[in-house]
């Protein structure tokens, strides 16, 4: 071997990869300029093009109604907030009476598979109308007949059973030596679920579970059919008063704003942790 | 009386019996080598005398008493038993000393502080001091596999059982942990050992039983059994190996 000194500039290898980047970025560009050109040039050729832009891309409507809207959007991130916590808390239950062995114990597990089978088996407007509707139907004394309330338990039941399916899938995915490792040093089955199993399953579906919290906040505008003011109501509200559909835009913009960067993010995580598995 | 006897010990997996009558006697501070071909049932035999398999038929005797009894909770017979496996089996989301630290804080109710100490000394012992705070991904594998007899031997079995645990190891990495067998075999700690590390057990074994689809066809001490087997399948099974 001879002592060649290290080249201080770029390699040859790194030189072409660059061109080729160059190259491929390029033709990128091109290629989406070209689409959106057509689309932007395409689109208001259409006849009723004026009557759209009017209606559902209107200025002025936006402006006025989109510090309403946002505001309303508080009080979806509001009901998110609270009904989270509570179907991480209600889910890992529901996983946790799916895992019991104990034949004592066999009526957890059924009563977790059946709460699993059903919620999930449910359209979630469906079971929103049945308990935002039914239970307050009861003649129950302020506040208690709050669509809040019933609403909320409504998106915590359905969600809660997405979330336990997730947790247990979770449970399952961690290799049954690793039970075998931890009964071995004397451990309980109970210690063995808390100390071993259920650290690494719940940090193995974090990204699962995040796709279903992102879907939660979308479908906390479903609760506008049982009474509570939040941005899709607001919208429909703007919609009536203006004789407009642009709210309903600027509703569509104020969820993406959120759900986007959220789902760039939950992907991330996924493809982070098929990396680490690979 | 010996510290661990089987008496008739039959295990079945469904339809196939793996262990088809298997008596052994174990002495206090003696090595035992299982050997035998891949699928004899030395992984089951180990894993039914630490009660991670239940047994059909037989007895366990441990200090006389018997172990396998149906019913009998295992968690303090496994507490006496310690196991080391194959694929090490760490706890990948703790650092080794929390590996280690985990059952001796859960099952015996000890504090970190407590065990601070002898854990340390633990980690001292077989060279691993250095290491105490890595993560399992951040170790070889035969650092790993250290780690895993540490966690084992902190509970402070009577007894260890090994199964093939250099085995999924690169050669450089066997040594070092034939090491720490060597070592705990002269502190006088009774061992059970699945390997194929025939010449580890030739010349440490107080005695080698060759397992043969279920059954223990021939044991003796090294010297007699692979110098001069008395079975033809032992004979055949060692001139493949060696
Ligand atoms: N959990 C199980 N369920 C069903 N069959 C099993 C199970 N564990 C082991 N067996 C079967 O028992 C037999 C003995 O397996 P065992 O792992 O004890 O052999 P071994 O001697 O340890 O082999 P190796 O040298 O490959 O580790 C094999 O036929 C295996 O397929
Ligand atoms: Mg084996």
């Amino acid at each position: 071997m001879t002592d060649k000194a290290v080249p201080s500039g770029p390699t040859r290898r790194a030189l072409y990869e660059a061109r080729i980047r160059r190259r491929s970025a390029l033709i990128a560009t091109l290629s989406t300029a070209l689409v959106l050109a057509a689309i932007i040039i395409l689109v208001p050729m259409a006849p009723g093009w004026e009557a759209v832009k009017k209606s559902f891309f209107n200025g002025p409507v936006l402006a006025k109604t989109f510090p309403g809207l946002l505001n309303a959007f508080l009080m979806d991130v509001a009901i998110f907030a609270w009904c989270a916590p509570l179907i991480a808390v209600l889910a890992l239950v529901i996983a946790l009476c799916r895992d019991v062995r104990a034949p004592a114990l066999f009526p957890l597990r059924l009563f977790g598979a059946l709460y699993t089978d059903i919620f999930r088996g449910l359209p979630v407007v469906l079971v929103i109308y049945l308990i935002g509707f039914g239970v307050p139907g009861l003649g129950l004394p302020r506040p208690w007949n709050s669509p809040y309330i019933w609403g909320s338990l409504a998106l915590i039941l359905i969600y809660s059973a997405y979330v336990a399916e997730v947790i247990r899938s979770g449970i399952e995915s961690i290799h049954q030596s690793q039970r075998a490792a931890s009964a071995s040093l004397g451990m309980s089955d109970a210690d063995t679920m808390r100390f071993v199993i259920l650290p690494q399953a719940l940090r193995n579906v974090v990204p699962s579970n995040m796709n279903l919290f992102i879907a939660l906040q979308k479908d906390v505008a479903l609760l506008s059919f049982i009474g509570p003011v939040e941005i899709f109501r607001q919208a429909g509200v703007y919609k009536s008063l203006m004789a407009n559909f642009t709210p309903y835009v600027g509703a569509a913009v104020i969820f993406l704003a959120l759900t986007i960067p959220a789902t760039r993010y939950a992907d991330y995580l996924m493809a982070r942790q098929r990396r680490r598995r690979g | 009386m010996s510290f661990l006897s089987l008496r008739s010990v039959t295990k079945s997996f469904a339809e196939n019996q793996v262990c088809k009558g298997i008596d052994l006697e174990v002495e206090k501070g003696q090595m035992v080598c299982l050997i035998g071909a891949s699928g004899s049932g030395k992984s089951t035999l180990l894993r039914c005398i630490n009660l991670l398999e239940p047994i059909d038929e037989g007895a366990i005797l441990l200090e006389g008493t018997d172990i396998a009894e149906p019913g009998l909770d295992p968690r303090p017979v496994r507490e006496r038993i310690g196991i080391v496996f194959q694929s090490y089996n760490l706890f990948p989301h703790m650092s080794a000393m929390e590996n280690v630290m985990l059952a001796p804080r859960r099952v015996h109710r000890k504090t970190r502080a407590q065990l601070k100490a002898p854990v340390e000394a633990l980690f001292a012992r077989f060279g691993l001091a250095e290491r105490m705070h890595h993560y399992p991904d951040q170790l070889s594998g035969g650092q790993q596999q250290r780690v895993a007899i540490i966690r084992a031997l902190a509970m402070q079995p009577q007894i260890m059982l090994f199964d093939e645990i250099t085995s999924a190891l690169d050669p450089e990495l066997v040594g070092e942990v034939l090491d720490v067998l060597r070592q705990l075999h002269a502190e006088g700690m009774t061992m059970i050992l699945a390997t194929h590390e025939m010449g580890f057990a030739r010349e440490l074994a107080d005695k080698v039983c060759f397992l043969d689809a279920g059954r223990i066809l021939e044991e003796g001490p090294p010297e007699q059994l692979f110098a001069a087997p008395q079975q033809e399948r032992t004979r055949a099974f060692l001139s493949r190996i060696l």
